[in-house]
């Protein structure tokens, strides 16, 4: 399932409220709001903790400010496994190691010691998904994960979501502004703007896509094998709001 | 307008750019693609004097520069830098960070340079007494592009000027670099490692890896896929792969 939007649209908030991770001030209502089975309108804290991290991971955009700058990428691997399976901290150690190699890290050992800033985006990144995989969730949310890293590196990270989705048998949910990229990567993609979702499509529909808005965020990217002398801007409808 | 013959940058002795040359004719675009870590930035930061760690020939406008710069110099050669909740001072309003460049290079009609310049970037005079936070992410963006334009240069050095933005504010700031370097007979120096955008404005593209400059090819001969070094041809297919939609 992907989320598509510009920026402000409403995109991280709708994920995020699956999760209950919204300041305090925000009130979410919904005719339904189910994670498994469980209404997490209703759930307590305590049933919240049990889904947050342990059954659904959620990966941010910037591994530079997700990742604590004091701790080795092996340590708060270790942590998060810890804290959901319980276990010795060797063995949680071994753990790190283990899952810093299931996320394609070609010297696992080397990286489970270095800290966040000895680490390069992508790699950066890379610890974030293994850090979130350690509690073998079975939802994965991942709000722009690559948006901060460049181009070969992005095919690379999603590839790996994609290939660890498959393999586990996760749930993804991918939230992205790149609506091209997300056709590729997700079965359904809600197209969201001012907090409405404006259109729901089938990835392969993409090409066919309806609403205005969609065809403007297909249309205003620049591409390199069609090349567009100017860059067509969106005219944002009020109609759309309604 | 831009000479650039065999640059070499390093950091406490390890060399990052080894010997990168290209030239940029007056009014022309010069984009720069590569991973990060390639040193394209490094570049872009060399030329504009912001490291002065480097060595080779870098002219401008036939005048040769030395690690330090004159003050003429900054006046005509402004950089825009990514990021442009970094780059832009939280606590100054947008008429204070415009005013800035002025007084630094002695400008006099502070009043109507600001309007004009606000206008230049199409952002309402209702903006000018704004602070950052107060502004969107294309907003802002157009703030530092209208710093840039103050001091009136003849060169304008783009450090990954959209990749912070979202697609459809991308395409309204690409737009308006284009129409400003129209306008002004502007020379741009673009950095990204987005291929898409660097073709789009700039028609020769120089593909760096690892410090080395290994292929400058038009933007035409990227786009047909006409390239011989195998690392552009690497990145022109992810490229091509990723925003195609899916039929």
């Amino acid at each position: 399932m992907g989320f598509v939007g510009v920026s402000g649209s409403g995109m991280s908030v709708t994920a995020r409220s699956l999760l209950r991770l919204l300041p305090g001030h925000a009130r979410i209502t919904a005719d339904r709001l189910a994670f498994d089975g469980i209404d997490v309108l209703r759930a307590s804290e305590r049933q919240m903790r049990e889904i947050r991290g342990k059954r659904a991971g959620l990966i941010l955009q910037d591994p530079k400010y997700s990742l604590n700058p004091v701790m080795t990428a092996g340590e708060q691997i270790a942590e998060a496994w810890r804290t959901h399976k319980g276990g010795r901290r060797r063995a949680a150690r071994e753990a790190a190691v283990d899952l810093l190699e299931q996320v394609l890290i070609r010297e696992p050992k080397r990286v489970a010691d270095a800290y966040p800033h000895e680490l390069s985006g992508g790699m950066g990144q890379r610890v974030m998904i293994a850090m979130m995989l350690a509690p073998d969730p079975e939802l994965l949310i991942a709000d722009e994960p690559t948006s901060a890293l460049d181009a070969t590196v992005q095919a690379e990270i999603l590839r790996l979501i994609e290939e660890l989705v498959s393999r586990r048998g996760m749930g993804l949910i991918l939230i992205s502004h790149d609506l091209p990229l997300v056709g590729h990567f997700c079965d359904r993609i809600a197209v969201m703007y001012a907090g409405r979702v404006v259109e729901e499509l089938q990835a392969g529909e993409l090409a066919q896509a309806k609403h205005p808005y969609t065809r403007g965020l297909l249309g205003c990217m620049p591409n390199l094998t069609h090349p567009k002398p100017r860059l067509p801007v969106m005219v944002r409808d009020p109609a759309w709001l309604a | 307008m831009i000479e650039v013959d065999g640059l070499r940058v390093a950091f406490d002795g390890r060399e990052v750019v080894h010997g990168v040359s290209f030239a940029v004719p007056t009014g022309a675009s010069f984009g720069l693609v590569g991973e990060s870590g390639s040193g394209k930035s490094t570049i872009l930061r060399a030329i504009s004097g912001l490291n002065p760690d480097w060595s080779g020939r870098v002219a401008i406008d036939g005048q040769e520069l030395h690690p330090r710069r004159s003050r003429e110099f900054y006046r005509r050669v402004q950089m825009v830098f990514q990021d442009p909740y970094g780059s832009l001072h939280p606590r100054q309003t947008v008429d204070r960070a415009l005013s800035e460049p002025l007084i630094v290079h002695g400008m006099t009609d502070h009043d109507a340079r600001i309007g004009r310049a606000l206008a230049d970037v199409a952002l309402p005079s209702s903006m000018r007494f704004r602070y950052p936070h107060q502004l969107s992410g294309g907003q802002r963006q157009r703030v530092a592009i209208a710093r840039a334009l103050m001091s009136e240069p003849e060169v304008l050095l783009l450090d990954e000027p959209t990749s912070a933005l979202d697609v459809s504010v991308q395409a309204e700031v690409l737009n308006l670099l284009r129409d400003i370097q129209d306008k002004r007979r502007l020379t741009f120096v673009l950095v990204s490692h987005n291929l898409a955008v660097v073709a789009h404005l700039c028609p020769i593209v120089g593909v760096m890896q690892g410090g080395d400059l290994v292929e400058a090819v038009s933007a035409a001969d990227l786009r047909a896929g006409r390239v011989e070094h195998p690392h552009t041809a690497e990145l022109r297919r992810l490229s091509v792969e990723l925003e195609e939609v899916a039929a």
